[in-house]
C-alpha cells in the first residue's frame, strides 16, 4: 500500500495525535454491525477514504482491496471472474466495507464447511497504536515468516489497530448449488448433521428452523446430483438463493426484529457449541446453523442462564442483539488468557486509543 | 593466554549454571527424566537443519502436564531459556538448543487420547507422529489432512509450532486450519488454551498467532485436530512439459480454470533424474518439468475433474500426459515426490534447501532467475514445487567441507529469497524461520514491523525465555545483515553459526 496517500497520511495523522492526547478513537466503515459487540465511544476515525481494490488476479485466487471498499463492490468484482469470498460474510445492511468484515470476523452459513474469514485473510496492512504502518502476511497461500498477524485481526473488533489494506483468498464459485429440505425435529435433525459430515458429500451449509432442516450442496455437477439423489429429501418452495440470502444477512424472520410481538426483554444470542453437542433448553425460540455448531436463541433467559447452557456443551455465547448489553457480550476468559489479551493490546495500543471497551471492559 | 582464560572461566560459569539448574529441576522430575552429561545431550544439538549445532545446558524429558508446568516455573523463576522439542525433524534450526537453556523434549507425550468419529475429531499428545494420527483414524474412514513430506517422524506439536503444510494443502489447507484446540503452557507455567471444540472463540484470535509461532509464545501439549472423511477416490495425472516455463504457466491455468487440484507439484529436469535413480517410478527423463496432478472425491467429482485438468495441461503445451490407473500407480507417481529430498543427498554431499513462496504467475520467471543464478555461483540446483501454493523448493548442492561452495551456497539461497521477496513473495513458505532465514525476515520486513513482533512476544512470554533467539532477528542484527549486504555481498566468517 501506498504510504503517502493522502487519506492514509490523514488518518495516521489522527491516529498519532490520539495517541498523544490518549484520547479514544471508534474505528468505523459502514457502520453496518455498530450493533455488535460492546458500546463504541471515542471520535470517529471513518475509514471509508481508504477505498478501491488495489489488486485482483483471478489466476492468484487473491484480491487485496483497501479497507474502506463497499463488500458489494468487492463481491460484484469477484462474481464478475466467477469467484466469491466462500465464508460469506453476514452484510446485515447496505453499506458494509471490507475492513469492517475482517474486523468482525463473522461467516455465514457456508461456514462449518469453508472455513471463517480467518482462514481467508492473507495479508493486511495496518495502522498500530503510535500510527506506523505496518504490512503482515502477503498475497501468497503459504507464509510463515514472523507471526501470523494479520490472522490475529480477524474478528478483533478493532482493539489492536486500523486495518487500511487487506488480502484475501478467494475461491470459483462451484458450479452447481442445491437445496433440500427434510422434516424432521431438533434431535433428529442434528444427528442427521452430525452423521453426514462424515461422508465426502459436498455440504455447503445447513440450517434448521420450526422443525425443518435445510441441506445445500454445491461442487461439481455429478457430485451434486449424486447426494440429491441418495438423501432424498423435498425442494425449496421459494427461491432457496433468497432463502440462504436471507439467512446470512438476518433478513430472515427468525433474526428480523419483530419488535411489536417481542416481549421488550427478549435478546438473540449465539451460543457456539461443538457440532456434536446435544440439544440446548431454553425458553423462546431456536435457530440452527453451522451443521449443529451455532444455535441461535431468540430468549429472555438471563444471561448466566445462556452462558451456563453453552459452557456444559463445552461452548461459549454471545449476546449478539440485546437492547440492554450490562451482562456483557462475550463470555468472559479465563485469567491468563485475559492477561495475554490486555498485554497483546498494550503492545499494540500502548495508550489504550483504539475502540476501547468493544470487545472486554478494559480492553 | 587471556582468550583460554577467559573461555575456562565461560565453562565454569556454565557448570555452575548447570549444577544450579539440575538441582531445581531434580525436585520435580525422576532422575532418569533429567540429561546434563554431555554424551547424553549431544543428541538433541541440532533438528533437521544440522549445519547449525549447540549442546543444550540440559535436556528435560517430562511425562505429564504436572511436570511441564513444574519445570516451566521453575525456569520462569531462575531466568532458563527453554526450548521445546518434538521430532527434531525442522528445517530451520527452530529446536536449535540454547547454550545456557533447557531443551524440553515432548518425546513422551506420544498417547492419541481419542478419536471421535462422530465429531471427526481427535485429541492427540503433541508428541503423536503426523501419520499415526491417519493410521488411527483410518478405521472410522477418516484422516488428517496436513502432509508434511517428513510426515512418518514429525510430531503434531512440531506442526503447530512450524504452521506445516504438505503436498495436499493447496485443497486442505495448512496446520492453521486443520487445528481446532490446543492446549499448552505459558513460559510461566500456567495452562492455556487456545480455539475450541466449537468452530469459535471469544475474544482475540489467538490460534492464529500461536500456530506457526515455533515455540516463543507457548508449549503446547496437546492439540484438537479436524478430521476429513477419506476420499473415495484418488487420481493423480502426471504431465511432461519441454520447457520450464510452459510448465509454469501451466500451473496458473489450471488454477485460473476454476479447478482445485488435491496436489499440484513440479520437478524439473534434474531433480526428476535424482529422483528415477532413487524409486524408479518411470519418470519422463526427456521432459524439461514435470508436473503431478491430482483430483480426489467421490467416483463422479474426479472423473469429471480429471477430463477438464488434462484438457487444460494439454492446452498449456503438455507434451506427455499419463493418468494413474489405480492406487498402486498413483502411489508411485507420488514416490518420486515425497522422497525428493533424499534422493538429493544421493547425487551430493551437501544441500541447502530453501522454502520461499511466490505469487503464482511469477513462476516460470523465477526458475528462469535461478537457471542463472546456476551460472553466477557455479552450483548446481534441482528443484522440486508446491507449485500450486507457489512455494518454492530449490536445493542448492555442494559440498560443506569446501568453505568457498558453502560460501556460495549461502549467497545463492540468499539471492533466490530475496528475489522472491522482490517478486512479491516471502522467505518461508512452511519450514520456518528458526535460526536459518533470521537475515531474510530483515529483507522481509520494516524495523516497526519486527519490533510489533517482538512486542507480541513480550505480550505472550514477557522475559523472553521460551525459544529466544529464534525467528525475530534484532534491530542490530539487520544493521549489521544490511551492511554486509550492500558493501560486500558476502558474510565474513562464513564457518560462524550466525543467531
Amino acid at each position: 500500500m501506498d504510504n503517502q496517500s493522502p487519506a492514509l497520511q490523514q488518518l495516521a495523522d489522527q491516529v498519532i495525535r490520539a495517541n498523544e492526547r490518549k484520547t479514544a478513537l471508534e474505528i468505523r466503515g459502514g457502520g453496518t454491525k455498530a450493533f455488535y459487540g460492546e458500546a463504541a465511544c471515542g471520535q470517529m476515525l471513518d475509514t471509508r477514504s481508504l477505498c478501491g481494490i488495489s489488486s485482483y488476479e483471478p489466476t492468484e485466487l487473491v484480491i487485496t482491496a483497501r479497507a474502506g471498499t463497499p463488500l458489494a463492490e468487492l463481491e460484484a468484482a469477484l462474481s464478475e471472474r466467477g469467484q466469491c469470498l466462500p465464508f460469506e460474510p453476514p452484510r446485515f445492511a447496505p453499506g458494509g466495507t471490507i475492513g469492517g468484515m475482517v474486523a468482525a470476523g463473522l461467516a455465514g452459513p457456508a461456514r462449518a464447511s469453508v472455513g471463517s474469514v480467518r482462514d481467508y485473510v492473507l495479508g493486511i496492512t495496518m495502522l498500530n497504536g503510535r500510527g506506523e504502518m505496518l504490512t503482515f502476511g502477503g498475497q501468497v497461500m503459504k507464509n510463515v515468516a514472523g507471526y501470523d498477524v494479520s490472522r490475529l485481526m480477524a474478528g478483533s473488533l478493532g482493539v489492536l489497530g486500523v486495518i487500511c489494506e487487506v488480502s484475501l483468498k478467494v475461491l470459483p464459485v462451484p458450479p452447481v448449488s442445491a437445496t433440500l429440505a427434510f422434516d424432521l425435529g431438533e434431535a433428529d435433525a442434528l444427528k442427521m448433521l452430525n452423521s453426514l459430515s462424515a461422508n465426502p458429500l459436498p455440504l455447503n451449509a445447513s440450517a434448521w428452523y420450526q422443525d425443518r432442516l435445510y441441506l445445500r450442496f454445491k461442487g461439481a455437477r455429478a457430485a451434486v446430483r449424486s447426494a440429491c439423489e441418495t438423501l432424498g429429501g423435498s425442494q425449496l418452495d421459494c427461491d432457496a438463493t433468497a432463502w440462504w440470502e436471507s439467512v446470512r444477512d438476518h433478513h430472515h424472520p427468525f433474526f428480523a426484529t419483530k419488535s411489536a410481538n417481542d416481549a421488550p426483554a427478549q435478546c438473540l444470542w449465539r451460543v457456539s457449541v461443538p457440532d456434536t453437542a446435544a440439544p440446548i433448553a431454553l425458553p423462546g425460540e431456536q435457530f440452527i446453523e453451522w451443521g449443529g455448531a451455532v444455535r441461535w436463541w431468540r430468549t429472555n433467559a438471563s444471561a448466566s442462564a445462556v452462558r451456563q447452557a453453552a459452557a456444559q456443551q463445552g461452548g461459549h455465547a454471545t449476546l449478539f442483539r440485546a437492547a440492554d448489553k450490562s451482562a456483557g457480550v462475550f463470555s468472559p476468559l479465563p485469567n491468563p488468557l485475559m492477561q495475554i489479551h490486555r498485554q497483546l493490546k498494550q503492545a499494540f495500543d500502548p495508550a489504550g486509543i483504539f475502540n476501547p471497551g468493544r470487545m472486554y471492559p478494559g480492553l | 593466554m587471556y582468550a583460554a582464560a577467559s573461555e575456562s572461566i565461560e565453562i565454569r560459569k556454565q557448570q555452575a549454571r548447570r549444577a544450579e539448574v539440575v538441582a531445581a529441576l531434580a525436585r520435580v522430575l525422576p532422575s532418569n527424566a533429567i540429561l546434563s552429561r554431555s554424551e547424553d545431550t549431544t543428541p538433541y544439538e541440532c533438528d533437521g537443519l544440522s549445519a547449525y549445532r549447540q549442546t543444550p545446558l540440559v535436556v528435560v524429558l517430562p511425562e505429564n502436564e504436572t511436570q511441564v508446568a513444574d519445570i516451566l516455573r521453575i525456569c520462569h523463576r531462575l531466568k532458563v531459556p527453554v526450548v521445546a522439542r518434538g521430532a527434531g525433524t525442522g528445517l530451520s534450526g527452530g529446536a536449535l538448543p540454547h547454550a545456557l537453556g533447557v531443551t524440553l523434549s515432548l518425546a513422551k507425550f506420544n498417547r492419541i487420547i481419542r478419536i471421535d468419529p462422530r465429531s471427526r475429531t481427535a485429541v492427540v499428545q503433541c508428541g503423536v507422529r503426523n501419520l499415526a494420527i491417519s493410521d488411527a483414524a483410518r478405521e472410522f474412514g477418516l484422516f488428517y489432512a496436513p502432509d508434511p513430506s517428513s510426515q512418518i517422524a514429525c510430531t503434531i506439536g512440531g506442526n503447530v509450532a512450524e504452521n506445516a503444510g504438505g503436498v495436499h494443502c493447496l485443497k486442505y489447507g495448512l496446520t492453521l486450519h486443520n487445528v481446532l484446540r490446543i492446549r499448552g503452557f505459558t513460559a510461566e507455567g500456567d495452562l492455556v488454551e487456545f480455539g475450541s471444540a466449537g468452530l469459535d472463540t471469544p475474544g482475540l484470535e489467538l490460534m492464529s498467532v500461536v500456530v506457526g509461532s515455533e515455540g516463543m509464545l507457548a508449549v503446547i501439549t496437546e492439540v484438537t485436530v479436524r478430521l476429513l472423511p477419506v476420499p473415495k477416490q484418488a487420481c493423480c495425472i502426471m504431465a511432461s512439459f519441454g520447457d520450464i516455463e510452459s510448465a509454469g504457466n501451466a500451473v496458473s491455468s489450471v488454477i485460473a480454470a476454476g479447478l482445485l487440484p488435491a496436489g499440484l507439484e513440479l520437478m524439473d529436469k534434474p531433480m526428476t533424474a535424482a529422483v528415477e535413480d532413487f524409486v524408479h517410478a518411470g519418470y519422463d527423463l526427456e521432459a524439461a518439468a514435470i508436473l503431478l496432478c491430482e483430483s480426489d472425491g467421490t467416483r463422479e467429482e474426479v472423473e469429471e475433474e480429471i477430463a477438464r485438468m488434462i484438457g487444460v495441461l494439454k492446452a498449456s503445451g503438455a507434451t506427455r500426459i499419463e493418468v494413474s490407473e489405480d492406487e498402486a500407480q498413483r502411489l508411485k507417481f507420488w514416490s518420486g515426490r515425497k522422497n525428493a529430498f533424499p534422493a538429493s543427498g544421493r547425487i551430493s554431499p551437501d544441500y541447502m534447501c530453501m522454502d520461499s513462496t511466490i505469487p503464482r504467475k511469477r513462476l516460470a520467471e523465477m526458475l528462469l532467475a535461478i537457471e542463472s543464478m546456476q551460472e553466477k555461483y557455479q552450483l548446481r540446483c534441482v528443484n522440486v514445487f508446491h507449485a500450486g501454493d507457489g512455494n518454492l523448493h530449490p536445493l542448492i548442492l555442494f559440498d560443506a567441507n569446501d568453505p568457498d561452495q558453502l560460501h556460495r551456497c549461502e549467497r545463492f539461497g540468499a539471492e533466490i529469497l530475496e528475489t522472491s521477496v522482490r517478486l512479491g513473495g516471502t522467505v518461508t513458505g512452511e519450514h520456518g524461520v528458526g535460526v536459518e532465514k533470521l537475515n531474510s525476515m530483515c529483507v522481509q520486513f520494516s524495523p516497526a514491523e519486527r519490533e510489533q513482533m517482538f512486542a507480541i512476544k513480550r505480550a505472550f512470554d514477557p522475559e523472553g525465555l521460551l525459544n529466544p533467539g529464534k525467528v525475530l532477528p534484532t534491530l542490530h542484527r539487520c544493521a549489521e545483515y544490511g551492511k554486509m549486504h550492500v558493501h560486500r555481498g558476502l558474510l565474513p566468517f562464513p564457518e560462524l553459526p550466525r543467531f
